[in-house]
């Protein structure tokens, strides 16, 4: 397991940068994964990273049609909030597992 | 008057055991559990709107010529056992709270001491914007319904070649290798007709690759790459452009087409959302170890109906019977229920007209390779192509009619088992 440091601090991350203790995360650590993705983050991806650690930590599997659907944000806006793999990278930046496609 | 207050007696006390579904998953169940509950003491009764029972795994073939419907549909009727109650009917809603179903258009209410519920999934192409516009059925068609099968075999029979772009929608999608094995068919399709050089296949998916798990993933793009096919990975469909025939994702990334093949968004039957059972895509959240729907420990649910983290499958469901069987003694002898699904699938991929290969899973372990189902002498080898394969996905046509849905046992465990199987070298987990 390696470390990395964000925002002064020494964080727990996976071999893909995914926080593996998510208790580690706050809004400096949030803002410094962020910078490194290209993003600067505003009070609407708080509400979207907020949102999704709330889900995680209720045990449920997110996905993009989820969080479409939970009012935070629709899909369109969840897309140009985090530009690419959105749930990838918002994950990410949120300090909780990436989540798994079943198959 | 007498015998009638006994005759009503004798019903009162019988105990109801009432499956709703009979496609693979609810047939299977009615035969199975016909021979474990007396016939004197439980009324078994199964209820689907439809009389046809197809078989799933035969449409892949049939936009190719190598089936036809009549390959692939027998009576439903033909594989309930005997003292089996059957109606033909829709289902209006579950009432949990009451233990009752009610029935569409019928007065008829069922009562139950067990529900079973095996309502499978269905495609739901009207939840993405303009598939299901001008061209659908024209030049957009699934396969994972006969209608939509038969419509391409027809449209492709005299197609002239170009762009044919095959669009996984989203996540989950019953049967998670069928894409693959639908170009590769297609593949091959084309060079038999010698025009493989007039026609692009690309495969636009969700996931980040040709599929999950790393070592199947390998494997099988490597027979990609081989086939000269293209792989948009990480594509989340926002909608289709019927004017410029065109997909667009929601980062806007547009991907043109001659044809559209489909994998349309998967829910479950739209009974589960009337009866406040559903997820969000209408799945019925279920225990995965144990198969009881969550909260309701008197309704077990298998196959594609459930919100299981596995494969929707035939063979999940067949792996998962003898589960919710076991369970569903327990529950009725009042003891704790013993048996635990590990999540078992098994899958034949066909890798053209000629060749497949075959992988074989669980909850934890992904595909590996080795030998199946019996170390040392196969006969099937897993993750390896070749023709061996290919006849053991056509055989197992008359498995399923024969063995399969009747419940009868088939050479294979239930649980998944780790001999015959190896992690390749040089493999960190």
């Amino acid at each position: 397991m390696a470390q990395k440091e964000f925002a002064g601090q020494m964080i727990e991350v996976n071999e893909e940068g995914y926080f593996t203790k998510p208790e580690q995360w706050n809004q400096e650590v949030a803002g410094a994964v962020a910078r490194e993705e290209g993003l600067e983050l505003t009070e609407k991806h708080f509400a979207v990273l907020d949102y999704l650690r709330k889900r995680h930590f209720a045990g449920e599997a997110l996905t993009i049609r989820s969080v479409g659907k939970s009012g935070v944000v629709d899909v369109k806006d969840f897309y140009a909030l985090f530009p690419g793999a959105p749930l990838k990278k918002a994950t990410k930046i949120a300090g909780i597992p990436k989540p798994t496609g079943c198959i | 008057m007498f015998i009638l207050y006994l005759k009503h007696s004798i019903i009162s006390n019988m105990k109801n055991v009432v499956i709703l579904g009979a496609g693979t998953a609810g047939t299977l169940m009615a035969n199975k559990l016909r021979k474990k509950l007396p016939a004197k003491t439980w009324n078994i009764t199964v209820v689907d709107q439809e009389r046809a029972h197809y078989y799933q795994p035969g449409f892949l073939f049939v936009p190719f010529g190598i089936y036809s419907e009549q390959d692939v549909i027998k009576p439903k009727d033909n594989f309930f056992p005997k003292g089996v109650n059957v109606i033909y009917a829709k289902i209006d809603r579950i009432i949990p709270e009451e233990n009752k179903v009610t029935l569409e258009n019928s007065e008829k209410i069922l009562d139950y001491d067990f529900l079973i519920i095996a309502t499978g999934t269905r495609i739901a192409p009207e939840e993405t914007q303009g598939l299901l516009g001008d061209l659908w059925r024209k030049e957009i068609f699934d396969f994972y319904t006969i209608e939509g099968a038969v419509a391409l075999a027809k449209y492709l029979e005299t197609w002239k070649g170009g762009k044919m772009v095959v669009n996984i929608t989203e996540l989950p999608y019953k049967c998670p290798v069928a894409p693959l094995e639908f170009i590769f068919l297609a593949d091959a399709y084309f060079k038999k007709k010698g025009m493989r050089d007039k026609v692009e296949i690309s495969l636009v998916t969700p996931l980040p690759g040709v599929f999950t798990k790393p070592i199947a993933t390998k494997m099988l793009s490597k027979v990609v790459e081989e086939k000269n096919i293209k792989v948009i990975p990480d594509y989340n469909i926002s909608e289709v452009d019927n004017v410029n025939k065109k997909i667009i994702d929601y980062a806007g990334t547009e991907v043109e087409f001659d044809v559209l093949v489909t994998i349309p968004t998967n829910k479950g039957d739209d009974m589960i959302e009337r009866s406040g059972l559903g997820d969000d895509l209408n799945f019925v959240p279920t225990d995965k170890f144990s198969l009881q729907a969550v909260g309701h420990p008197n309704i077990f649910v298998i196959g594609d109906a459930a919100n299981l983290p596995t494969s929707k499958a035939g063979s999940v469901a067949h792996f998962a019977a003898e589960v919710v069987l076991e369970n569903l003694m327990c529950a009725i002898e009042g003891k704790p229920l013993d048996a635990k699904f590990d999540g078992h699938a098994n899958c034949y991929i066909v890798t053209s007209d000629k060749t497949g290969t075959l992988i074989d899973f669980n909850y934890d372990t992904e595909p590996l390779p080795g030998l199946y189902p019996y170390p040392v002498v196969g006969p099937f080898k897993l993750l390896t192509d070749n023709r061996m394969n290919y006849f053991g996905k056509l055989f197992f046509k008359w498995m399923y009619w024969n063995l399969l849905l009747p419940g009868r046992s088939l050479p294979v465990t239930d649980h998944m088992s780790m001999k015959g199987k190896r992690y390749p070298k040089h493999h960190v987990n």
